[in-house]
Order: C-alpha cells, then structure tokens, then sequence
C-alpha cells in the first residue's frame, strides 16, 4: 500500500468522523462529543493531507509552505478569537460570518485552479462546468453571508431594503451569469475560440456578478426571516465546497460538501414550515403583503387591554402548580435569560413545576433561544419543543409570555392574515397568561396579538429584564 | 465523461446521508447543528492546501492565501464556537429541582 492510498483512506475516514459526529448531535447529551469527534475528523484529513503534500515528488515550495502555514495562523487565529469572545446572543451573525468565510475559501480555490488550467493550455469542460457552479455559489454565498451578517451585527438595517430596479438588476446578473457560463462551456468544448486571457476576462465578470447577486438576494430579506436565509447559505456553502472538491478531484470534499448542502437544505425546509412561509417567498423578499393585509383581515382587537402589576403577576406564579414560560427574542435583546432562570428557580423552590415553550423560530436562527437558555444554566430537560408542549397548556395554571409576539398569536388559526396556518404555541389555551412587554407594538408580522386582549391576559408593561427584575422581587417578598 | 460517474455517484450518496442523519435532530440543537455543520464545510481548508502547493506565480499566491485564511477561520472558529454552545447544554443545574413536579 503506498503512501497516496493511506493518504487517501485518511481522508476517508475523516470523512466518516464528520458523519458520526453529525448524527451524535442528535441529543444534547453526545452532542458535545460528535463535534469533539468531528473536530477529530477534519484533523485527520487535514493532516494527511499535509503530509501527501509533503512527501509528493518535487514537494512543495518555500513559498507553499509559507503560505499554508501563515494562511493557517492568520485565519485561525481570528477564528479563535472571534469564537471564544463572541456573545451568544451574536451567535447568528457569527456563524453567518464564518460561513461566508467558506463560501469565500471555496470561490477562491476554483478561481486559482481555474488561472492556473487555463495558463497550462486550458480547462476541460468538466472542470469547467464545476469551476463556474463553484465560483458562482461560492461568491453568491460570501457576498450574501455577509451582508446578513451585516444585518444581524446592525451594521446594515436589518429592515428588508428594495431599491427601484432591484429586481431588473436580479435578471440582469442572472443573464450575465448564464452567459458567461454557456461562453465559457463552449470555449472548453471547442466550440468557440477563447484565448487564456478571454476566459479569465469571462470568468471575472461571472465572479463580480455573483458577488453583487449575494448582496441584491439577502438585501431585500426582512430580520425575522434571517433564520432561513442564515441556514440557506449554509447549504450553499456545503454545495460550493462539493462543487470544490469535484474540480480538484479530491473525495472528502465532495463528501463534507455533500453533507452539509443536505443537512442546511433540510433545516431551511424545518425552518421555512415553521413560519409558514415557502422558501421561495421569502428570497422573493420582504415580509409578503404584511402591511396591505392587516387593514382587511386582522379584524382589529375586539377587547380591551388589561394591564397588571408585579405584585399581582407574583402571587399568580407562586400559587401556581405548572408554569410554562414563553420566552421570545425580546428576552434576548434584554440579555435577560439569567434573570428569567433565576425567576424560574424561585418558583421551584416554592414547588412550582416549570418548563419553557420553545417556538422553533424563537431567536434569530435555529434553535438560537435553546443556546440563550443554556447559556443561563437552564437545564435542557425543561425546554419543550412546540409539539410536545402545546397540550400542555391545557393544564398549566399560568402561561408567561416573555418578549415573544406573533408565535403565541391566536388570528394564526383562522385564514386570511398574515399569520395564517403559522404553527403557533397554544397560550391561550393555558387558565391564565402574563405578557412582559414593552408597549402594545406589532411583531413583525405587522399586525395585533389578539391574545393580548384575551380576558385572561395581564399585561405587565416592562422591559423584559426589568419586568423579571420586579417579579423576582416580588416573589421573594412573599 | 466517465471519471466524473465515481465523483457523482459520492455526491448523491453523501446527499442522502446527508438527510438521512440531520433529520432526526431535536429543534433543541439546531443552531449547535449548524455551527457544527458550518465547520464541518470548513474541510474547504484541505482545497486550500492543494492549490497553495500548486500556485506559482503572484495571484495564486495571494488566491492560495486568502483561501487559507477563510477556511483557517471557518474550520477554527466554528469547532470552537460549537464546542462552547453544547458544553453550556447540562441536564441539571446545582439548584436542586427535588419536588418540581406536581
């Protein structure tokens, strides 16, 4: 057996690391160690790789090394970095950030295959077709990741932006796409006559098209749809670096690249069924119809507020038997997960049972309010997915809706708004429910909670950190 | 064209596991999962190596490097930063939780 096979078989079983590891994140409790294992797995490939390098007939340069080697610290220094100080809460953003670092490296790994092939007489159409697709997905995904990156971060509004003539842009660069594609196909099939430098023209205009078809695609999304378009891109990227490693030949690549484009398509699918939205509807921008449709169909709420003190709220929860609290993105921007555990632990004390409702989009990306929650020590069995916790609102004594809106709204079940057929979590099913909320404001669906006008609602008006704060206080007074 | 069945017979079988291991993940671990799967893409770091081996003149260089640089940074940061979300995930808390249930 030569060294290149052994090389070969580590790749292999790399690649088979990152499956394990993958379907060791099916429960919270091996999750860690399939991405300890995974982690393994990318050192083993990585590795071997190196080491064919190293051992290959004419090696590699000085300059090679140099590159690998400060390439390496440069990027993984900052990775480090980065990922050891980022705020969970700024956790989507992070990962959108170095997904585009992805889609980026792989771009960059076609473009430089496809310089050098064309210097040494010219790519075949195979390698062509994979360099275009790669180039393409990979600058779509960089240019797309960052600008939702941007968004997340509030360096860009996170508001859907749609300047005049977006949407002939969009079919301009379309074209511009296919038809450098199609020019360059054929220039490799012999065709048509392209000389070196001709292509390279082509395949940069291709390269800058899809780079401004990232920014025009993500610009027009809306913040509450980032979750699908943060796990879109993901799946991108996962396609980018299988079309990478179709051009370079090399298995593990396809393989990882593979896995991934599956693995983000189908969560984007979860997440997309999850706000009831198509994934079409969405990347064709904007919360759909979300201000036109109010007017007709909300209805209008039917009764009136009724607002309630801390004092009050208190006494509910600690007579309570079962309190299933409701957390949404507000309780993330307040940055009060720590104090709605501490909330939640009183409560215990006093023999109150506790779970959390967690709606799929709870967060800014999948599963995100999870983390947040994690982070503050709440332990992972209390947190309830939405299917198995609705029935449970049945027999819950009180229902605290804390910075979340348009998931616990009721006007989901009936047609003809905006949040129609939305999976929403049953609060107004539970004996009694306690909203924290700044002010009456809309959700970003645009339009009123008809729970908030259920008899059964108080409304606490507070900021959710400052809310808790109160309730904390005054269960400790009792 | 039958060099590339081999490749594509890959790519639609990873596809398919693909599908096959994510979709029994719990919403719970969905943003882990794709932190985890975001590094995971990071292996870009090997296609990295291969073309910074190749590269011979000044664009490859700085081509090379800047993909080692971005798949440095993906494959780094996001086996970090997955480590540190699911290491927070405990199925207990210190407080005791001895008579929650009713």
């Amino acid at each position: 057996m030569d060294l290149q096979t052994v090389v070969y078989l580590a790749q292999i079983a790399g690649a088979v690391c990152f499956v394990l590891g993958l379907h060791l994140m099916n429960s919270p409790a091996t999750a860690r160690n399939g991405n300890l294992l995974s982690a393994g797995g990318m050192v083993v490939a990585a590795s071997a790789t190196l080491l064919s390098l190293a051992v290959r007939t004419g090696g590699v340069g000085t300059i090679g090394w140099v590159i690998i080697v400060v390439g390496f610290l440069v990027g993984g220094g900052l990775g480090l970095y980065t990922a050891r100080n980022v705020q969970m809460t700024e956790m989507p953003q992070l990962v959108s950030l170095f997904n585009a670092m992805g889609g980026g490296a792989a771009a960059l790994v076609a473009i430089e295959d496809f310089v050098r092939i064309t210097g040494a007489g010219g790519a075949p159409v195979s390698t062509t077709v994979f360099v275009v697709l790669d180039v393409v997905i990979g600058a779509v995904t960089f240019s797309g990741s960052l600008v939702a990156s941007g968004k997340l971060m509030g360096l860009i509004s996170g508001r859907p932006i749609i300047f005049p003539g977006s949407r002939l842009l969009t079919i301009v660069l379309a074209v511009v796409t296919i038809a450098g594609t199609a020019l360059l196909v054929l220039g490799a099939g012999g065709a048509v006559t392209l000389d070196g430098t001709v292509s390279l023209v082509v395949l940069g205009v291709i390269l800058v098209a899809a780079l401004v078809f990232g920014v025009t695609m993500v610009l027009p999304i809306g913040g509450a749809d980032m979750p699908v378009v943060i796990s879109l891109l993901n799946a991108f990227t996962g396609t980018a670096v299988a079309m990478a490693g179709f051009v370079l030949d090399n298995p593990v690549l396809i393989i990882s690249g593979a896995l991934v484009g599956a693995s983000g398509g189908i969560l984007t699918k979860l997440m997309a069924d999850a706000m009831n939205r198509s994934i079409l509807n969405i990347m064709i921008g904007g919360f759909g119809g979300g201000e036109s449709a109010v007017a007709g169909a909300a209805g209008g709420p039917g009764g009136s507020v009724r607002s309630i003190g801390a004092d009050d709220v208190a006494i509910q929860l600690a007579y309570a038997s079962s309190v299933i609290v409701v957390p949404g993105y507000g309780l993330a921007v307040a940055q009060a997960q720590h104090a709605v555990r501490e909330l939640a632990e009183l409560l215990e004390e006093k023999g109150v049972d506790v779970e959390y409702a967690i709606h799929p989009v709870a967060g800014r990306m999948p599963g995100h309010m999870n983390v947040l929650l994690a982070e503050a020590n709440v332990p992972y069995p209390q947190l309830k997915e939405m299917d198995e916790i609705n029935p449970e609102f049945d027999r819950c004594d009180v229902a605290l809706v804390i910075g979340a809106n348009d998931v616990t709204n009721p006007a989901a079940r009936r047609p003809g708004n905006p949040v129609s057929g939305m999976p929403i979590l049953n609060v107004d099913h539970a004996k009694s429910i306690v909203v924290i909320k700044r002010s009456m404001g809309r959700g970003y669906a645009g339009i009123d909670n008809e729970l908030y006008v259920n008899p059964k609602t108080g409304m606490l008006f507070a900021d959710a950190k400052e809310g808790l704060a109160q309730l904390i206080a005054a269960v400790k007074a009792l | 064209m039958t060099d590339l069945l081999f490749p594509l017979t890959i790519f639609v079988l990873a596809i398919l596991v693909g599908f096959e291991v994510i979709s029994k993940v719990p919403a719970t671990l969905h943003t882990p999962l794709m932190s985890g799967a975001n590094s995971i893409h990071g292996i870009v770091l090997v296609g990295g190596m291969l073309i910074a081996a190749e590269a011979r003149d000044p664009l490859g260089y700085v081509l090379a490097f800047l993909a080692m640089s971005f798949g440095a940074m993906n494959v780094v940061g996001g086996y970090v930063v997955t480590d540190r979300m699911l290491q927070m995930f405990r199925k207990k808390t210190a407080a005791p939780k001895a008579g929650g249930k009713s």
